[in-house]
C-alpha cells in the first residue's frame, strides 16, 4: 500500500455527472450529507433535465450535481468544478465548457466504448486523442470493479452495474477523507428491504473507497477542515422542504389549520409532497384538477377560516391570476408560492430564472396590489413562509412568495431555530357586530377596517349574527354591499393600495453590507441570487473595490428605508436572472439610474460574473 | 347531522335586505322564492349555511339569501366550494351556477367535484342561453340556435347536464323546473340531505333572451303529457292518461311506448340506488330536445364515501399513528448534528 500525501484544502468544488438513470443526485446528496455532518460549510446545485429518462447516453440526458465544501463560510456551489466525476462520455462532454485548466477529471473508463462515445457526439475518444491535456485525468474501471465485487454476493452483472454510482461515491469519499460509517448505515437502512441491492451498494461503496487507498493512482489525498460554525444544532435542508416546514410552522404560530390546494408542477411539486406526508400536523392537502382549482380551493378554505395555500411555478401562476384578483377583492388571507423556472411558456422546467417578478407585481387586471416576498437562500424559505403567512393573516390579503428552481433543490446547513422563538400572530377573527343601524340595532359590516392595519374583519361562516355576503363585485366602503358608484370605487381602490403599502411599517429595514461605509457601488439583488452576489462582492473587495451589497426579500412593499439606501450610493448595480425586472421597478419608483446585470441561461450567476459586473459599472462600461 | 338545536325561522329570516336585480319575470325569482321558503324546513342554521356562486345571472343568488355567501369568479364556484366544504365539514354548502358557468368555463371543476363526491349541493340553473352577456348561445342551447354570436345558427352539439353528471358518476343527480315550486322544494331537500356531491338541474326560463324554451314541456297544459315523473320503486309511466311507459331494449337503452296489455309487465321500475350509472344514464338519454317527453325528479341517489370526511379520516389516522405533529421534531427529521 502506498501512502498518499495528505493535503489540506480550504474548499473544493465537486461535480458528479452521468446519465439521468445513474443516480447522480443521490450520490451528490449522500456526499453532501456526510460533509455536513462532518462539519464543513457547503452549498449544492443539482442540475438535471426535465425528462425523467432522456435517451440514455445522450447530452440531453445528463444529470449533474455540484457541491462545494469548505472550511469557511460559503454562499454558492462554486463557479467551476475542481473535480468532475463523469460516469459516461456524455457526462464529460456536457460539462467541458465549465471546466478550467488544471481541473481534475475522474471518468468511468468502462463507459467510454465506441457506442457511448458516438451517442455523446464524440468522433474520437477524448481519453486518447490528447484533447484533455489541460486536465488531470484519472481513468477508473468503475463498472468492471463494481460488477466483480458484486458477483461474490450473487448479484447479476446487469443489476450490479447499477451500483457503480456507489463506487464513485466511495472513491471520492476516500479522496476527500470523508468518514464512512454514516454512509454505510444509510445504505443499510435505505435498501433494507431488498437484500441484494443493499449488498451490491455496500460492496460497490467499499470497493470505491478501497480502490482509492490501494490503486496507487492518486498521488494525494485531501482534507477539508471543519468550518467555523456558531455553536448550535444544524440540519441540511432544500428550499422546497424548508418552505413546506415554514408553512407548517405558520399554521402552528397562528393556530390556523393549513389547507394546500395544488396541482403538480416542476419544480414546486416537492412542497406538495412534503406537506402531503405531514398529515399528523392537521395539514389538509388537495391535489386539484388544475392550477385554477388549486388556488380556488385554497381561497375557499381561507373563506372558511383556514390558512389557504397554493404552490406552483410560472405557467401555473398565470392560470391563478384571476383567483388572486378575487382574493384581493375579498380581502382574505391566501399564500401563493411561485417556484420560478425558465419561461416563457413551458420554457426549461428544471432550470432557474427570476422572470416572474413583474408578473407577481403587476400581472393581474385592474388595480390589484399583492404583497410579494422572495426567499434569498434555501433555508430562508422557512422564514419567508412564516412571514408570508403573517402578512396574509394580519392584513387579510393574498401574498406571493417567490422562490426559484435553484433554491428549491439546493441545500445548505441550517441552524435549526428554537420553535419557542418563532413569531406568533393571530387571525383575530370577528367575534360580533361592529356597527349600528340607524335605529341602534347592531349589525356586521364586513368591510369596516382596522384603523391601524386597514385590514377588514375576517368572519368565517359559523358565527350567528355575522352572516354576510362578499364577492368579486365592487363593494361599498364599510358595509360591503355591491356598489357601482364611481367615487366609492376610487375610494376602495385607494384603500386596497394603502393597505398593502402600509405593510411596510411592519417589515424590517433593508440591511446593507458595506464594511467601509463608503461603497462606490451598491449591488442590489433580490431573492435567490443572494449567494452568488455575496461571493462576487467578496471577490471584488479582495481586489480593493469598495462594494456594498443589499438583498431584497420584501419586493412589495419594499422596506421603508430603500429610497435612502439607494440615494447613498453613486452607482447601483442590479443583478437578476431576467432581463432587468427589479431594475425597471427601481428606476420607475425611485428615479435612480440603476444598471441591470442580467443572465437568463437557466443557471445561477457565477461569482466571477458578479465581479465582472462590478468592474464594468465602476469602469463606466455599464 | 349536527345535534345543535335549530331555532324556528320563517322565510323572512332567510331573506337578505338586498334588492333583487333580476329582470322582471325571470325564472330565477321562483327558484329563489322556493329556496327561501324551504330553508326553515331543512333543520339547519343560517350561520352554518353558505351559498357559493360563480358568474352569470344565477350567480347573484347568494346576495339575496340571509346566510353566509360568496360570489366568486366565472366557473370556479365548485372548486372554491370544494376547499370550503373539505375544511369545514360542519357547514351546509350550496353552489349556485348556470349552464355557461358550470358547463363551459367551469366544466372541468364541475366534473371533478362530482367524481370526488365533495359534500356540496349544486343547483344548476339551465336556461340554455347566456343571459348576463345579452343572449349568446350556451353549451346547452339546441344546435342551430340563432343568436347574436350565431347568426347562421349555432354548430355546437349541446350538453345534457344530467347525462354529464351521471357520466361523471355523481352520487346524486336530479332535475326539476322553475314552474313547479313543490317539485323544486322536494328535489332541493333531497339534494341537501344527500351526503356527498349532489347536482340538481333546474330548467329556468330566461324571459328576455330565450323566452318559452321549456314551454313545450313545463307549461301547465303540457306538463301532464310531456313530463316523465321519476319515482323511486314505481314503474316509469307518463302521459295525460298515464298511457305511456318506459321500456328497456336488449342493449340496455330505454325507449317510450304506449302501454298495452302485452308490454305492461315490461315497464321499467325506477331505482335511484343502482350503483352502476348506466341505468340512470339510459333514462337521461330519453330526451334530446325540449319537444320530447322529459324525465323529472331524482335520476340517481347512491351512497359513496364523502371526500372531505375521507381527508379528515386520513388526518386522524396519521395522528393516531404518529401522534399530533411536533414542529421541533419535524425540523430534525432530515437528521441533525450539533456543533
Amino acid at each position: 500500500m502506498t501512502k498518499s500525501t495528505q493535503t489540506t484544502l480550504k474548499s473544493v468544488v465537486l461535480r458528479f455527472a452521468g446519465d439521468s438513470g445513474d443516480g447522480m443526485q443521490l450520490t451528490g446528496e449522500r456526499f453532501t450529507s456526510v460533509s455536513a455532518v462532518f462539519g464543513n460549510d457547503l452549498s449544492t446545485f443539482p442540475d438535471f433535465p426535465a425528462e425523467i429518462r432522456a435517451p440514455a447516453g445522450t447530452l440531453n440526458g445528463v444529470s449533474s450535481f455540484q457541491v462545494q465544501i469548505s472550511d469557511h463560510d460559503i454562499t454558492t456551489a462554486g463557479d467551476t468544478p475542481d473535480v468532475l466525476i463523469a460516469m459516461n462520455p456524455a457526462g464529460l462532454r456536457a460539462n467541458m465548457s465549465i471546466l478550467e485548466n488544471g481541473a481534475t477529471i475522474i471518468v468511468n473508463v468502462d463507459a467510454f466504448d465506441e457506442r457511448s462515445l458516438t451517442k455523446a457526439g464524440y468522433s474520437e475518444n477524448p481519453l486518447s486523442d490528447g484533447s484533455l491535456g489541460k486536465y488531470t485525468v484519472y481513468e477508473v474501471p468503475m463498472t468492471t470493479i463494481t460488477t466483480e465485487v458484486c458477483k461474490e454476493a450473487g448479484v447479476k452483472p446487469r443489476d450490479a452495474e447499477r451500483s457503480k454510482n456507489f463506487f464513485a461515491l466511495g472513491l471520492v469519499s476516500w479522496l476527500y477523507s470523508r468518514p464512512t460509517e454514516s454512509t454505510v448505515a444509510w445504505i443499510e437502512s435505505r435498501f433494507a428491504k431488498v437484500e441484494l441491492v443493499k449488498q451490491a451498494n455496500l460492496r460497490a461503496y467499499r470497493a470505491g473507497y478501497d480502490f482509492g487507498e490501494t490503486a496507487e493512482l492518486f498521488d494525494a489525498r485531501y482534507e477539508i477542515a471543519k468550518a467555523d460554525f456558531a455553536p448550535g444544532e444544524y440540519t441540511n435542508v432544500t428550499g422546497n422542504t424548508a418552505l413546506a416546514w415554514g408553512l407548517i410552522a405558520a399554521g402552528q404560530l397562528s393556530e390556523l389549520p393549513l389547507f394546500l390546494g395544488s396541482y403538480p408542477i416542476t419544480p414546486a411539486s416537492d412542497i406538495l409532497h412534503e406537506l402531503s406526508k405531514r398529515k399528523e400536523f392537521g395539514v389538509r392537502t388537495f391535489q386539484a384538477e388544475d392550477e385554477i382549482a388549486g388556488v380556488a380551493s385554497a381561497l375557499g378554505a381561507s373563506y372558511g377560516g383556514a390558512l389557504g395555500i397554493t404552490t406552483t411555478s410560472g405557467p401555473g401562476l398565470d392560470l391563478k391570476s384571476e383567483a388572486m384578483g378575487l382574493a384581493v377583492s375579498l380581502e382574505l388571507p391566501l399564500i401563493v408560492v411561485d417556484v420560478q423556472r425558465a419561461g416563457p411558456s413551458t420554457g426549461i422546467p428544471t432550470k432557474v430564472e427570476q422572470t416572474d417578478l413583474l408578473t407577481a407585481m403587476y400581472g393581474r387586471h385592474g388595480e390589484s396590489p399583492i404583497p410579494v416576498i422572495a426567499a434569498i437562500t434555501p433555508s430562508d424559505c422557512f422564514n419567508v413562509a412564516i412571514e408570508a403567512a403573517r402578512i396574509a393573516v394580519t392584513y387579510r390579503t393574498p401574498v406571493i412568495v417567490l422562490s426559484d428552481a435553484y433554491l428549491a433543490n439546493g441545500t445548505e446547513p441550517w441552524a435549526i431555530p428554537d420553535v419557542a422563538d418563532l413569531p406568533k400572530f393571530s387571525p383575530n377573527f370577528a367575534t360580533g357586530p361592529n356597527h349600528e343601524k340607524a335605529d341602534g340595532t347592531p349589525e356586521f359590516w364586513p368591510y369596516l377596517r382596522d384603523p391601524e392595519t386597514n385590514a377588514r374583519p375576517w368572519a368565517p361562516p359559523g358565527m350567528a349574527g355575522l352572516e354576510h355576503r362578499v364577492g368579486g363585485l365592487e363593494k361599498g366602503d364599510g358595509h360591503g354591499n355591491v356598489a357601482y358608484d364611481g367615487l366609492n370605487h376610487e375610494r376602495m381602490t385607494n384603500l386596497r393600495a394603502q393597505k398593502v403599502a402600509g405593510i411596510a411599517a411592519s417589515i424590517p429595514a433593508l440591511e446593507v453590507d458595506d464594511p467601509t461605509g463608503d461603497g462606490e457601488v451598491l449591488v442590489l439583488g433580490w431573492g435567490g441570487t443572494y449567494g452568488s452576489i455575496a461571493a462576487g462582492v467578496i471577490r471584488a473587495r479582495a481586489r480593493g473595490r469598495k462594494v456594498a451589497h443589499a438583498q431584497l426579500r420584501h419586493l412589495n412593499p419594499m422596506p421603508s428605508n430603500i429610497a435612502d439606501v439607494l440615494k447613498k450610493y453613486p452607482n447601483v448595480l442590479v443583478p437578476e436572472l431576467n432581463l432587468g425586472q427589479l431594475s425597471k421597478m427601481i428606476r420607475a419608483e425611485f428615479l435612480v439610474d440603476a444598471k441591470s446585470l442580467s443572465k437568463v441561461q437557466g443557471m445561477p450567476f457565477r461569482a466571477s460574473e458578479i465581479e465582472a459586473g462590478i468592474d464594468a459599472i465602476l469602469g463606466g462600461a455599464l | 347531522m349536527s345535534t345543535v338545536e335549530v331555532p324556528i325561522t320563517t322565510r323572512k329570516d332567510w331573506t337578505s335586505d338586498q334588492e333583487v336585480r333580476w329582470c322582471p319575470g325571470c325564472g330565477d325569482y321562483s327558484i329563489l322564492a322556493a329556496m327561501q321558503a324551504l330553508m326553515p324546513d331543512l333543520g339547519i342554521n343560517r350561520e352554518s349555511t353558505v351559498f357559493v356562486s360563480g358568474i352569470g345571472c344565477a350567480a347573484r343568488f347568494p346576495y339575496y339569501m340571509n346566510t353566509y355567501g360568496v360570489h366568486t369568479i366565472h366557473g370556479r364556484a365548485p372548486a372554491i366550494a370544494t376547499g370550503l366544504a373539505m375544511s369545514r365539514p360542519d357547514l351546509n354548502v350550496f353552489v349556485i351556477t348556470g349552464d355557461g358557468d358550470s358547463l363551459s368555463i367551469g366544466g372541468n371543476h364541475l366534473i371533478h367535484a362530482l367524481r370526488r363526491n365533495v359534500n356540496i349541493t349544486i343547483l344548476l340553473f339551465n336556461n340554455q342561453i347566456y343571459g348576463l352577456t345579452k343572449g349568446q348561445f350556451s353549451p346547452t342551447s339546441e344546435q342551430g340556435k340563432v343568436t347574436k354570436s350565431s347568426p347562421l345558427g349555432s354548430l355546437d352539439k349541446p350538453f345534457d347536464p344530467v347525462s354529464l353528471a351521471i357520466g361523471a358518476e355523481a352520487s346524486f343527480v336530479a332535475r326539476t323546473h322553475d314552474m313547479d315550486r313543490a317539485h323544486m322544494q322536494e328535489t332541493f331537500r333531497r339534494a341537501h340531505e344527500h351526503k356527498g356531491s349532489s347536482l340538481v338541474e333546474v330548467y329556468q326560463n330566461c324571459n328576455v333572451f330565450n323566452d318559452g324554451t321549456f314551454e313545450g314541456i313545463t307549461s301547465k297544459e303540457n306538463r301532464g303529457s310531456m313530463l316523465i315523473n321519476l319515482r323511486h320503486g314505481a314503474p316509469v309511466i307518463f302521459g295525460a292518461e298515464q298511457e305511456f311507459g318506459v321500456f328497456r331494449n336488449a342493449d340496455g337503452s330505454v325507449f317510450t311506448d304506449r302501454i298495452s296489455d302485452t308490454n305492461r309487465s315490461t315497464i321499467i321500475t325506477h331505482d335511484e340506488n343502482v350503483e352502476d350509472p348506466a341505468s340512470a344514464f339510459a333514462i337521461a338519454r330519453l330526451t334530446h330536445s325540449n319537444q320530447e317527453p322529459t324525465p323529472m325528479g331524482v335520476f340517481r341517489d347512491v351512497n359513496r364515501t364523502e371526500f372531505g370526511a375521507a381527508t379528515t379520516a386520513q388526518i386522524a389516522s396519521a395522528q393516531a399513528l404518529k401522534g399530533t405533529g411536533d414542529l421541533a421534531s419535524l425540523l430534525r427529521s432530515n437528521g441533525s448534528w450539533t456543533i
